[in-house]
């Protein structure tokens, strides 16, 4: 029996056991040497786990009694933030190296956090939930404050604490009001109390508890506040890491709860998420117009294009989990590109965050500029690009959900979002002759960059075929 | 072979319009007028070679749509016969003409290349005219009907440099909108009650059509009437009718070629085919068909008036085509659709060779077009002279009375007044002789004043004036043959009697077994057939006692009538009116949605909201970003509660 379950959870196990690995080697050889190597080693096992998980095992499969479960919905997310974590990993190496605080904790640190966000989406109860959020959650708190003598950089990972602490405390509130009505915490036995009788104003309150602690994680409008302030203050490799990976998991995981446990409860859970979707969208995109820091403007675009996803959750369909799904995969694709730009963005050695230093960049890195606009055309969701088309997916999840008014409302607010994309497009475009940014760019960000802007242009004929997996990961999900 | 005609147009279009780079523009106009060259040849075969049986080509399918489905085919039967015969030789000498016309034209800079272009879109049209007439269904007509549009419009406006050539070019499509809407609603109307655009079907339903009721506009209508009358408008704008006259006359800035091919010989002679293509539906419809003689009378005397005194000589020779037009409607109108088919075949050479001979004149003078400044040409330009002469003689009518010997105009247009006489309108019937006089007025005074008398206007220009090369007078010569026999041989199939006729034309149009008006045509009696003679040559005599006789009676008679001579030097006024009624309050209502909807209001709203409202959000966002750690928690908080209050006043309800 045992052996049976420890097979399924078999990637989690071997991730875990290479960060142990990864700790011990770096701590009695190298220390902070051995960080380069580490980074490659970790990157290179996350994709290969990625591509275990993709082409390895079938079918749905639950261990330790339904607390883990197994399904293509679960594989779909874990091969997302594989390798978007790796992807971010291999990213910031330079860029935490040239400023000396490349840490061999870096590495191992966003391991730990992997596997806690793989323990997530795989989640079949409220206890596992909250042990794969807590392991999550811990390790990228440390991760924001990996710059100790930085203050900007322990006063985000200090926010980020303290909000998070709240949050899983509403979160914890929500569980135990969830099993004080429900009687259990195994997502099968929730699902099974609200089936048989109606829904509990004690049952309400924890679903609403339970929500708003992953509307944390998602930032979702009114649990943003943090999100800002420590895009800011991390270290960028660090934001990089927080805009991706995290995110997914946490998505995934409201969609599980959502559709697992209080799969009955859809007239419910849907209007919270449409109402966190339209204030997510309308407030990342009116309050990233007031932005000049490039790093706060993504963490807006986050905010925004969470509420966008949320949209396709809030359908409460199979079509829309599928197409969140599609849409996070577009998602964390643009933000590894964008990323990868913003981390080479210096200027006499010095990292730049203000987007006026953008001015006439087109003229001097013409080829960059380029995958640059596409990856604001796409994040803005102009048509030709695939962002365009995640867009349009979500929104016609709504419309097919008879929540018209929703996608009504994500276009309007997609309009006002446009406007700070296409600012930047201006400053490299139209702006005024001013001081340039440094020309160099480490090779690993080059090809990420030109990847990405890349794959939006050219993922347009098919989107490289993730739809009908999205679709087959949706069906499993909802029944 | 039918398809090589079709497509060779379009072919030569291709290569000389995308091609020429890489052949040269000498390499691009030859492959074009070749490939029109074999097209009219092909097209002769084909008519001579008819055996009247009406044919069908299919090429590929095209439109299925619910109960929409069509072919793209060729309609092969007499009346596309004769249309074949006419684009295409008329298309063809009108490309071998402009090597000589365009070769050197000052509307160009220097080194620009226009040449190709323009031979492109001359193949194009003439492709677009052939979709029309060898349409088998309506919709593929509407398409050729469009083309057409389309190359008229490029062509009059090939002058782009010149305000007045844009500016013709668009009231001529937009006045063609006018009369395409007609002809829309007619096809839709048709398919509405037939579910068919095939004419074959729709032919055979024509019965009950014409006894089914229709609710257009809160009124009942006759369907037959109303569908008919529809149609009608439709050759009403393509054919420059009254009313919808207006752009033919500014058409003229296009190249003098253009004005031959698509102003005279083809183009405009569309509504004419479209009226006598629905020869079935129009047999059915009395009250329409009285409209349409009451339209082509009238236009054929407005017409003709307007053309006694403008200046410009192709202008005149435009009148003249307009006024020719209404002759068409008339003949048309009353039933005898051979006979407007007759007219509209010898009307396309000697109205072809007109134009071409004017174009010879104005190339001459170095593209002088004001009559006042010719005159005295005869010895300079003698082969232009004569063509244009034999042109005069056609269009005028001469010929032995009561025979059938004379040019082609004398018997088209004498056998148009017989069966207006004989369709019992003697409204028709008058004006149709009044305005043959005038058309023998306009035509002499215009061969006149420009061959005759002293040389006026500027001297250099006179002693300069030269015959035009070859390549611009062979055409000449080629339409002079067909301007002087081609009555003569065509006489006995277009208007000999109802069995020569019935034979000749066969199925490809329908006389209805009570309409005799082909057969009291020949019957009419003598003074009416010798009034289209008389009335010619009343007209000839005042001309030549106004230009050559009297040079200053003119000026003088005009200074005596000046209110009826500015009526109709400003061609009745139709163009105030129509600026007054139609484009001022148009205007009117577009600055007011251009100023105050969208500028006000589109604008200013969205603009209010773009940097008013969302700024003062944005503000509002950044400033909530405080910094402090309590805010952000106590915004978590109050959302919490928020959700939870809400969430159990209404979802607890369930």
């Amino acid at each position: 029996m045992i052996s049976a379950d420890i097979s399924i959870v078999l990637p989690e196990i071997a991730l875990a056991i290479f960060a142990f690995g990864a700790l011990m080697f770096g701590v009695y050889t190298g220390k902070d040497r051995t960080a380069p190597l580490l980074i490659w080693l970790t990157a290179g096992f996350m994709v290969a786990l990625a591509f275990w998980l993709g082409v390895g095992a079938t079918g749905n499969r639950e261990a330790f009694g339904g607390m883990f479960v197994n399904d293509a919905f679960a594989r779909f997310a874990k091969v997302m933030i594989l390798l978007s974590a790796a992807a971010v990993l291999v990213m910031g190496q330079d860029y935490m190296q040239r400023r000396d605080m490349l840490r061999f904790e870096f590495p191992v640190l966003v391991s730990l956090s992997v596997i806690g966000m793989m323990i997530m989406v795989s989640a079949g109860d409220l206890m596992a939930l909250y042990m794969g959020l807590e392991l999550q959650s811990l390790a990228l708190y440390v991760l924001a404050s990996i710059r100790r003598d930085h203050a900007k950089s322990t006063e985000a990972g200090l926010k980020y604490f303290m909000l998070g602490a709240l949050s899983s405390g509403l979160l914890l509130y929500g569980a135990s009001l969830t099993y004080g009505f429900a009687g259990t915490t195994v997502f099968s036995g929730i699902i099974t109390t609200l089936q048989a009788g109606d829904m509990s104003l004690g049952l309400l309150f924890g679903l609403v508890f339970l929500l708003t602690g992953l509307a944390f994680k998602v930032s979702a409008v009114p649990f943003h506040m943090w999100t800002p302030d420590v895009y800011e203050g991390a270290p960028t490799p660090v934001t990089a890491v927080f805009a991706t990976a995290p995110k997914i998991a946490a998505m995934a995981l409201l969609a599980r709860l959502a559709h697992d446990a209080f799969g009955p409860a859809v007239g419910d859970w849907t209007q919270i998420l449409a109402v966190l979707a339209v204030l997510s969208m309308f407030l990342g995109s009116i309050a990233a117009i007031g932005q000049r820091d490039i790093k706060r403007l993504m963490a807006y675009s986050s905010i925004a294009h969470m509420g966008y996803a949320l949209v396709g959750l809030a359908a409460g369909t199979a079509g829309g989990v599928q197409a969140m799904l599609v849409y996070m995969a577009i998602y964390v694709t643009m933000n590894v590109g964008a990323f990868a730009f913003i981390l080479a963005m210096e200027r006499d050695g010095r990292p730049v965050t203000d987007i006026r230093s953008l001015n006439m960049y087109s003229r001097h890195e013409p080829l960059k500029a380029l995958a640059l606009l596409v990856l604001m055309f796409s994040l803005a969701g102009v048509p030709p690009t695939v962002g365009f088309f995640g867009k349009l997916y979500v929104l016609r999840a709504a419309v097919e959900a008879d929540m018209t008014w929703l996608a009504i409302a994500g276009v309007i607010a997609s309009v006002i979002g446009a406007y700070y994309y296409l600012r930047i497009v201006y400053f490299m475009y139209f702006g005024e002759e001013g001081e340039t940014l440094d020309r160099r760019m480490p090779p690993v960000q080059w090809g990420l960059l030109m990847a990405s802007a890349a794959v939006m242009i050219v993922g347009v004929v098919n989107l490289f075929g993730i739809d009908p997996l999205a679709a087959v990961a949706a069906q499993t999900l909802v029944r | 072979m039918e398809t090589i005609i079709l497509f060779a147009p379009l072919v030569g279009a291709l290569i000389c319009g995308f091609g020429w780079r890489v052949i040269g523009e000498k390499g691009g106009q030859a492959t074009a007028t070749a490939l029109l060259f074999l097209a009219a040849l092909l097209s002769w075969v084909v008519f001579l070679g008819y055996d009247g049986q009406p044919r069908q080509i299919p090429l590929f399918r095209w439109v299925e749509s619910g109960s929409l489905a069509t072919e793209w085919a060729i309609r092969l039967d007499r009346l596309t016969a004769i249309m074949l015969v006419v684009i295409n030789s008329v298309s063809a000498l009108v490309h071998l003409y402009s090597f000589g016309y365009m070769a050197h034209d000052e509307n160009w800079k220097h080194g620009e290349h226009y040449k190709a272009r323009f031979f492109a879109y001359l193949s194009f049209f003439t492709f677009a005219m052939l979709m029309l007439v060898t349409a088998d269904n309506l919709l593929q007509m509407f398409f050729g009907w469009e083309g057409v549009g389309v190359a008229s419009y490029l062509l009059i406006g090939f002058y782009w440099r010149k305000p007045s050539a844009s500016a013709a070019a668009m009231k001529a499509f937009i006045v063609n909108r006018v009369g395409d809407f007609g002809f829309l609603l007619g096809i839709f109307g048709l398919f509405y009650l037939t579910d068919s655009i095939q004419f074959d079907t729709i032919f055979q339903a024509v019965p009950q059509i014409a006894e089914t009721s229709i609710t257009f506009l809160w009124t009942e209508w006759n369907a037959a009437n109303l569908l008919a009358f529809l149609l009608f408008v439709g050759a009403m704008g393509k054919s420059a009718q009254l009313f919808l006259h207006t752009w033919l006359p500014d058409a003229m800035e296009g190249p003098t070629p253009v004005s031959a091919l698509i102003h005279a010989a083809t183009m405009v002679t569309a509504g004419v085919f479209l009226v006598c293509r629905m020869s079935p539906l129009i047999e059915y419809a009395p009250q329409a068909a009285q409209f349409i003689v009451f339209i082509g009378a009238t236009t054929a005397f407005f017409a003709a008036t307007v053309g006694l005194v403008q200046n410009d000589i192709k202008r005149v020779i435009a009148y003249s085509t307009c006024s020719q037009l209404g002759y068409m409607f008339v003949a048309a109108g009353v039933g005898v659709y051979s006979v407007a088919m007759f007219h509209l075949f010898t009307h396309a050479f000697f109205k072809a060779m007109l134009f071409l001979g004017a174009g010879s004149v104005i190339h001459a003078m170095h593209h002088e077009q004001d009559l006042r400044n010719y005159g005295g040409l005869r010895k300079k330009i003698p082969y232009t002279y004569w063509a244009m002469l034999l042109g005069t003689l056609a269009i005028t009518g001469v010929g032995i009375p009561l025979t059938h010997f004379g040019f082609s105009g004398f018997l088209s247009k004498d056998a148009v007044i017989e069966s207006a006489y004989a369709g019992g309108t003697a409204y028709a019937f008058w004006m149709l002789v009044i305005a043959a006089a005038m058309t023998s007025f306009y035509s002499w005074r215009l061969m006149f004043m420009t061959f005759f008398g002293k040389p006026r206007g500027d001297k250099h220009t006179h002693e300069h004036a030269h015959e035009s090369p070859m390549v611009m007078l062979i055409p000449l010569g080629v339409l002079a043959i067909g301007a002087v026999f081609a009555g003569m041989i065509w006489y006995t199939p277009f208007f000999g009697d109802e069995h020569a006729v019935g034979d000749w034309f066969g199925t490809s149009i329908l006389m209805h077994p009570e309409n005799n008006v082909l057969h009291d045509a020949h019957y009419v009696p003598l003074w009416v057939r010798l009034s289209p003679f008389i009335a010619m040559l009343i007209g000839l005599a005042l001309a030549w006692q106004f230009y050559i006789r009297r040079p200053d009676l003119p000026g003088k008679l005009a200074a005596n009538q000046e209110i009826l001579y500015k009526f109709l030097l400003n061609k009745w006024y139709f163009d105030e009116i129509y600026d007054f009624i139609f484009v001022r309050p148009a205007r009117g209502l577009g600055r007011l949605l251009w100023r105050k909807g969208d500028g006000a209001v589109i604008d200013g709203s969205i603009n209010g909201l773009a940097m008013g409202v969302v700024p003062f959000f944005t503000r509002l966002a950044v400033r909530a970003q405080t910094g402090y750690i309590y805010h952000y928690a106590f915004a978590m908080v109050i959302g919490i509660a928020i959700l939870i209050t809400w969430m159990t006043l209404s979802g607890g309800a369930e």
